[in-house]
């Protein structure tokens, strides 16, 4: 005999039976039922953050430290918009999702009720899939499609927007979660074809010039052992999106660093005079192309990816293989097990010779190359130097968007997958603190830093208060320039340094007083001699919020940096210096 | 070149929004659109026209094949085919000999003459998309006229079916 159920009591025990523990939201009338709900029982926890935006980053982060799909609870019409930008960063970035969008009375809908909004057309465009759900009857197989949609095949959100009449309390049915998920318009591929994978390997194994070029699908598809050991086999190198960074361990001598507009001089350089790149859970983005006619002229293109759309829609590729990034790689492994044929032993040694030369005449690694910190001057990247000294290069690293978060991508060196968490699709000011709440209730005993700026902490910080009600105690690493860095520099480079809105002058909060009023600890640093010292302050407060408010160089910029028009490897190297 | 893209979806509410919200958002034109349940109801079928090159179908092909109600998807274009569209025309004709110049017209493009007043003919005629153009340039002169045409539906030649 099944348990009779509210509409209300199924959405939440669906989400246990999905296997939630943790759903980030803020209640309102139109999810008040399932508000109830929840209050009636213990196997779900929520969170109750103070902006609808950052329950969905804080469900973001969470998904991208865990690998889980994160949960999003909120009522209708402002609620539901609020969520969108959040719902944009996790489409953009493939994040595995589902956010519940209270609605209003199915008899209302259409009647420009209060607090409504057709939610499901909102969201449309940056969803993987959406429902309404009509009937109680619905929700629970309307919410087990959505994690298995959320999950499966290329991931992403999934909204389920549910009437508050169809959560109706006193209406009872009988609950059964189904077990199997079957749907006839939804069968992703997993598994390459055969015949692709193999010519893939004949030409990975070719190659004279080869170089591996990896993202975000290695992340999401668990696949970083699988790429460390096939790279490593070949000895060929690799290189990472900045969605893909920790893919392959950063410190290992076949890294060449990240690839694309701040990428590292190596990987760029190496990108464009390859003869096959091996390009797995990556999508020829345009932040990594550059101009797309001037694009590696002479390599051949092995793609791998689960998602056929983002197979030779900017670089035709000339070898596809549609497949998840794990599955592909353990058969290209095995084939290349089986096979006698080795990879041309000189011709790659040649290769990283003149890759060596690269890197040590330009490389970012063999040699500092921005002027030195000192006195009251704190360099930006010598900021990041010592997060990643203090914390043993083994942080959660949350960013928010701009100067700090290249260099971040670039001087805090990722060994291990799932360590790095960014918006680096959509660009999402606002990211880093709520994303850094999900981590940290994710790893309670893990240090957890959101590396961000002046700028982007100010649209999120109301988030101070939901870390002291849920003891989340994030370390916020503030790169205080006073200025839009990332805006400035464009404005330097383009715009004859006319500032135009991208200057704070005096209107800064103290940042300190601010951590403080919120009930966390707050550090000011304005010299580089006590930067390692307060950093390491910072992490011993193991179970306080700590916000570092670090100023740092207003006039650096972040380089290499590709010319606009060009192609990979034309770079700014410094202010004046370019390839 | 005219593309026509055949497309089987689940019939369900806000599954039509999603095809033609792709196309919006990827920056595509549709030409024609119809749609319409099949012989078995939880299905729809939609026939598509639209502009693009090789690499740019083979893109709308995959885009629409990624949405979650979609089932299959086929560019018809590629291979034989038949496409139809059907037409409804009314003319205001008054004038005796313009009223037999419009009837024989009619017989010549194998067309039915559905409602008749003293003044007015409405005509239905079925054929590809240049057929019908060319009967509106043929009687255009007769009287001033309302058109509405259905947009076009496709079917491929021989054996192969597109259903589930």
């Amino acid at each position: 005999m099944s348990e009779m159920l509210s509409g209300g009591e199924i959405v939440i025990r669906s989400l246990k039976d999905a296997g939630v523990k943790n759903v980030w939201g803020y209640p309102g009338g139109a999810a008040l039922h399932i508000y109830d709900a929840l209050f009636r029982q213990e196997d779900v926890h929520h969170l109750l953050v103070r902006h609808e935006q950052a329950a969905v980053h804080a469900a973001d982060g969470f998904s991208r430290a865990t690998g889980e799909v994160g949960t999003v609870l909120v009522t209708s019409g402002p609620g539901a918009t609020n969520a969108i930008t959040g719902i944009a960063t996790a489409y953009m970035d493939s994040i595995p999702m589902v956010v519940i969008s209270g609605q209003v009375a199915m008899s209302k809908i259409g009647q420009d009720a209060f607090q409504e909004t057709d939610m499901v057309g909102v969201s449309r465009p940056i969803v993987k899939h959406s429902f309404l759900v009509t009937r109680a009857e619905d929700i629970a197989e309307t919410i087990a499609k959505a994690y298995y949609i959320a999950s499966t095949g290329r991931p992403g959100p999934v909204v389920v927007d549910i009437p508050k009449d169809v959560t109706d309390p006193d209406y009872k049915i009988p609950y059964e979660w189904p077990k199997n998920i079957k749907m006839r318009s939804y069968q992703p591929t997993n598994k390459g074809h055969r015949g692709q994978v193999k010519r893939a390997v004949k030409t990975l194994l070719e190659a004279k010039r080869p170089i591996i070029y990896t993202g975000g699908g290695i992340i999401l598809d668990n696949a970083a052992e699988h790429l460390t050991k096939l790279a490593q086999k070949l000895n060929y190198p690799v290189t990472n999106t900045l969605m893909g960074l920790g893919g392959y361990p950063a410190t290992d001598r076949q890294f060449l660093g990240m690839l694309g507009m701040h990428g590292t001089y190596e990987a760029n350089t190496a990108m464009h005079h390859s003869d096959v790149i091996f390009a797995v859970g990556a999508r020829f983005d345009d932040r990594v192309t550059n101009d797309l006619d001037k694009f590696c002229p002479h390599a051949t293109i092995i793609h791998v990816d689960v998602d056929p759309t983002s197979v030779s829609k900017n670089i035709n590729a000339d070898i596809p293989v549609v497949g998840t990034c794990s599955a592909v790689l353990k058969e290209m492994l095995t084939l290349i097990e089986q096979l006698d044929t080795k990879p041309d032993s000189s011709a790659i040694e040649e290769w990283w010779a003149q890759i060596e030369q690269w890197r040590a005449d330009k490389g970012i690694y063999t040699a500092s190359r921005y002027e030195p910190s000192g006195g009251d001057i704190i360099k930006p990247q010598d900021a990041i130097k010592a997060l990643y000294k203090v914390t043993g290069g083994d942080a959660f690293v949350t960013s928010d968007v701009g100067q700090h978060q290249m260099f971040a991508a670039q001087y805090y060196l990722f060994d291990k997958p799932r360590r790095w968490i960014n918006s680096g699709g959509l660009g999402t000011m606002g990211f880093g603190l709520p994303a850094a709440m999900g981590v940290q209730m994710a790893f309670p005993d893990t240090a957890v830093a959101c590396v961000t700026g002046e700028g982007s902490i100010q649209m999120c910080i109301q988030e101070l208060s939901t870390c002291s009600q849920y003891n989340l105690p994030v370390k916020i690493i503030n790169l205080n320039n006073s200025a839009l860095g990332m805006v400035r520099q464009w404005q330097d480079m383009n715009y004859s340094s006319r500032y135009s809105q991208s200057l704070y002058e005096e209107s800064l909060p103290d940042f300190v007083a601010l951590a403080e009023a919120y009930g966390h600890v707050g550090m000011k640093v304005t010299k580089f001699d006590d930067l390692e010292e307060k950093m390491r302050q910072c992490f011993d407060l193991k179970d306080r919020v700590v916000f570092m408010d670090i100023y740092v160089d207003q006039s650096e910029h972040v380089y290499p940096m590709q010319m606009p028009g060009g192609s990979m490897r034309d770079l700014w190297l410094s202010k004046t210096e370019r390839t | 070149m005219k593309r026509i893209i055949s497309i089987l979806l689940e019939n369900e509410s806000g599954a039509l929004s999603r095809v033609v919200g792709l196309f919006a958002q990827r920056g595509y034109n549709i030409d024609t659109l119809t749609v319409a349940p099949t012989d078995d109801d939880t299905l729809s079928r939609l026939t598509m026209t639209t502009q693009g090159d090789d690499k740019m179908a083979e893109q709308m092909v995959k885009q629409l094949h990624k949405l979650i109600d979609t089932i299959k998807v086929v560019d018809l274009t590629v291979g034989s085919h038949i496409e139809r569209e059907l037409m409804l025309v009314k003319i205001k004709a008054t004038d005796n000999d313009l009223r037999a110049e419009l009837k024989s017209c009619v017989e010549i493009f194998r067309g039915h003459i559905v409602d008749v007043t003293p003044t007015t003919y409405t005509v239905q005629l079925a054929g590809d998309s240049e057929k019908l153009d060319a009967f509106i340039q043929a009687v255009k002169d007769i009287g001033s006229m309302e058109v509405v045409r259905s947009g076009i539906s496709g079917i491929s030649r021989g054996e192969k079916f597109l259903r589930i």
